[in-house]
């Protein structure tokens, strides 16, 4: 349960991060809170040869409101979502989440852009980004460029990250009075990965909901947006018939698999259970 | 930026003194303290992240030593469960623990006490949910956490409740 031996850069800049790893010819791992990287390399399963660690690159922290748009710096850790005030405010999903990631000394570490680019199908915060439509700027060679979270997360672990590339920020558009939210997971112990987990971001005009989007996880290889069940309830009130036909209506977004631990059919079961939990207690939340 | 093998110069706070050190990046900052400095009261269990015992302050905040690198602590400030003790802020803590029975193997105990004390230090009286949250990620294999959960009870109710000092 030790790494293999490694050598160890922290680059001050986004430039000699990107040298770095080419200086390894790509044989190299990013660490940021190393809350699922180092297990990783104590078990072996990566074995670098050199470690880059992105602590010291001045673009990834700080969180500032640009206009309609909330940047995250990609190390800001979990913790803060629970205590930055921007984040409560306009981002309101992620403080709502972060009390489920994992325990509180390793939310005092991980960090928002580990987690993303991580994109493990049991987390909380990848499926977040899609339920708030945020964008991943993302740093190569080349230069910057912006990557919207309904295109980022492609399969299992797998994101429009490139090797070499680096997450920098996410870009959210900032909630306002206007929008409900909710958040919610089933998991068998507190700071478990969850059987299944969700949330829902719209806006409400009256009684009606607009704009809905619904995003799960742990129900297949990456988050997902239920499309289906967003349209039931887009332009509704939502009463006991509107929430039952998108329960429904949730069966055709999702695809989970049979796994030692959870049939498919049980997970199916859970998330139309949790949908209807979610949909309930929709309110505002910042 | 230095890109090196071997080992590689390492300087931080630990227990309030400036400790200076060669070290290999692979080193865990776990390791670094029970090995380098012989500083045992931090224990090693699982080495990823889910038993807890290894827990220390690192910059004020509880932290996994297990699943930080000794050089990522560069510069920073360590408080380990001996330095916590040294300055007396642990006593009120170790004394609930013991009139509780809040331990019988004592390997978990470190880690617990870190946890408690970051919990405490917040100002308030925490409810159960609160401790059992807090300590959500630390395992016991010995006292079923009933004992622990009162004894960080009793101390958070001597530090900040009513009437404390
Ligand atoms: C016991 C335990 C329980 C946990 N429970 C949960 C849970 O319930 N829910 C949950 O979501 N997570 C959980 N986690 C994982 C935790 O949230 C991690 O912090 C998170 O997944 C990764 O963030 P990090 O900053 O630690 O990333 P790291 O571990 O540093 O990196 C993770 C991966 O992403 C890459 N990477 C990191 N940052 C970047 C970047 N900026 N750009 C490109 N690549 C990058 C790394 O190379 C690595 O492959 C748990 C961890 C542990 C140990
Ligand atoms: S040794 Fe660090 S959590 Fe178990
Ligand atoms: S007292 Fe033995 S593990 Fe807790």
């Amino acid at each position: 349960m030790k790494a293999r031996a490694f050598a160890y850069a922290r680059p001050s800049s986004l430039a000699e991060a990107h040298a770095a790893f080419a200086g390894a010819d790509g044989d190299a791992s990013f660490i940021s809170g190393g809350q699922s990287l180092v297990p990783a390399l104590a078990m072996r399963l990566q074995a670098p040869q050199v470690l880059i660690d992105l602590s010291a690159i001045p673009e990834m922290r700080g969180v500032r409101l640009d206009g309609e748009t909330l940047r995250i710096g990609a190390l800001t850790r979990h913790a803060e979502t629970l205590t930055e005030p921007l984040i409560r405010a306009h981002a309101p999903l992620l403080a709502a989440a972060a009390p489920f990631v994992a325990h509180p000394a390793i939310r005092n570490r991980g960090t928002v852009g580990g987690s993303v680019a991580l994109a493990d199908p049991a987390s909380e915060f990848p499926a977040m980004m899609l339920a708030m439509g945020a964008e991943m700027e993302i740093s190569g060679v080349d230069g910057m460029r912006r990557v919207a979270a309904d295109d980022f997360f492609q399969d299992l672990y797998q994101t429009a990250i490139e090797p070499g590339e680096i997450l920098v920020a996410l870009h959210v558009p900032a909630a306002g009075p206007r929008h409900v939210c909710a958040f919610d997971e089933m998991a068998r112990r507190r700071g478990d990965y969850a059987m299944v987990g969700g949330g829902i971001l719209a806006e409400r005009d009256g009684a009606v909901i607009v704009n809905p989007r619904i995003a799960l996880f742990s129900v297949g290889p990456t988050p997902v947006r239920a499309r289906n069940a967003e349209a039931e309830i887009a332009g509704k009130a939502l009463d006991a018939d509107t929430i039952a036909a998108a329960q429904r209506a949730l069966d055709a977004d999702i695809d989970p698999l049979d796994d030692a631990e959870i049939p498919a059919a049980m997970r199916r079961h859970l998330a139309r259970v949790l949908l209807g939990r979610l949909l309930r207690k929709l309110e505002t939340c910042s | 930026m230095n890109m090196m093998a071997g080992t590689v110069p390492l300087s931080l706070t630990v227990n309030g003194e400036e400790v200076a050190r060669m070290v290999a990046p692979r080193t865990t900052l776990a390791d670094f303290l029970r090995t380098d400095l012989e500083l045992t009261a931090t224990h090693v269990g699982c080495e990823m992240g889910a038993c807890g015992a290894c827990l220390v302050l690192l910059d004020g905040v509880p932290v996994h030593s297990c699943l930080v690198f000794a050089v990522q602590a560069q510069g920073q400030s360590v408080e380990t469960v001996e330095g916590l003790v040294a300055s007396g802020a642990l006593a009120p803590l170790q004394q609930a623990f013991h009139e509780r029975n809040a331990l019988q193997c004592g390997f978990c105990t470190p880690g617990m006490l870190v946890n408690a004390h970051a919990l405490i230090a917040r100002g308030s009286v925490p409810d159960r949910e609160e401790i059992r949250d807090a300590i959500s990620g630390n395992y016991c294999r010995c006292t079923g956490y009933e004992a622990i959960v009162d004894a960080i009870e009793a101390a958070a109710r001597k530090a900040n409740g009513e009437g404390a000092e």
